[in-house]
């Protein structure tokens, strides 16, 4: 019962969301605001222990929600088999560069010890 | 004989059928990745899609068939940004202290994967809208669609690369910071975490949460981080 409505709060934040950000034309996605919106519910305890039992769960299989979209690439086969090869470089390498920008920026800010 | 093919025709036509497929290949993925220690080139992710692809090919089903069932799980990618607040609300004092250096490192970070991208995608010829579809890449696959549209790329090809990048980020995340001499400590933890949530969103977060919890709630942190500024940044810097 708890997970349930947890995933009621979950859905009621992600609608409120999408009405804040289609409403007022915010740059942001629902689900964004949502969150955001969920950030500041989450003081008080009628909203955060059923949120604890469902967001854990939910983020524990998180790889799962992006197995549909990820199949989705079969249908840009012909895209894929003219730049496919370049494609994948040019991803392979800017993942590489963002992961080590964001890396060393912190792994310097952790070892001067200012946190 | 004729009875088995009717059969299959109503199965493979109905939502049950992509909704099945998905769930019980992942959970075979899963349990492969989980005999075989979490090593990294045993993503689940990725071999549940090259097993589902594979799946369609040989058996004719098409992909918008598929998707009338496999969209139950797709739909829980809104609610799981929406709880992407929880382990942001556990660590808030720490985040209340760290902030500074959090924001530049998502911000230089985002920014790096970004225009590396498309300056890479032009630099190897690549056409226009597909250039700009690379923009939005280390943000999770639904919020790179969006802002794919508002640049005049292309969504589904946003999604996919997204998707790509995700899984780049989760199968070789490790052995990069392990070149980079990324500690494996607390302080380290935090680092590899947030660089994964950062440059390969929810696939690089959920590898990370597998991986250690504190280094998964970062990476869960640096993706809303990365999906709030990425939204708000690349429709007012690309045009």
């Amino acid at each position: 019962m708890q997970a349930l409505q947890g995933l009621a709060w979950l859905l009621v934040m992600q609608s409120a969301g999408e009405v804040l950000s289609r409403g007022l034309g915010l740059p942001f996605p629902g689900p964004v605001v949502g969150m955001l919106l969920l950030l500041l519910a989450l003081r008080w305890a009628a909203v955060r222990e059923p949120v604890s039992a469902c967001a854990g769960f939910l983020l524990s299989h998180l790889s799962l929600l992006f197995v549909p979209v990820g199949v989705g690439v079969m249908t840009h086969l012909g895209l894929l088999g003219q730049y496919g090869l370049r494609m994948l470089i040019v991803i392979v390498l800017s993942t590489w560069i963002g992961l080590a920008v964001t890396a060393l920026l912190l792994k310097g800010k952790a070892e001067s010890g200012d946190a | 004989m004729p009875k088995f093919v009717e059969l299959w025709v109503y199965l493979s036509a109905t939502p049950l059928f992509g909704l099945t497929a998905t769930l019980v290949v992942y959970v075979l993925a899963q349990t492969v990745y989980t005999r075989l220690g979490q090593a990294a080139w045993a993503n689940p992710v990725l071999w549940s899609v090259l097993t589902l692809a594979s799946l369609l090919t040989l058996t004719g089903v098409d992909y918008p068939t598929y998707f009338s069932g496999a969209q139950f799980i797709h739909f829980l990618l809104g609610p799981a940004v929406v709880a992407l607040a929880w382990p942001l609300w556990q660590r808030r004092f720490e985040l209340r202290q760290r902030w500074r250096a959090l924001l530049v490192a998502a911000l230089a970070g985002g920014a790096a994967a970004s225009t590396s991208a498309m300056l890479l995608g032009w630099a190897v010829g690549l056409p226009h809208d597909v250039v700009l579809s690379l923009a939005p890449k280390s943000v999770t696959a639904p919020v790179a669609m969006g802002i794919a549209e508002a640049v005049h790329g292309v969504p589904a090809l946003a999604a996919v690369f997204a998707v790509i990048t995700g899984m780049v980020g989760a199968l070789s995340g490790r052995a990069l910071f392990n070149l980079l001499r990324v500690s494996t400590t607390g302080s380290g933890w935090m680092a590899r975490g947030f660089a994964m949530g950062t440059a390969a969103h929810g696939i690089g977060a959920a590898r990370a949460l597998q991986v250690n919890p504190d280094a998964g709630a970062y990476a869960g942190l640096a993706l809303g981080v990365q999906v709030l500024l990425a939204s708000l940044l690349i429709p007012l810097v690309v045009r």
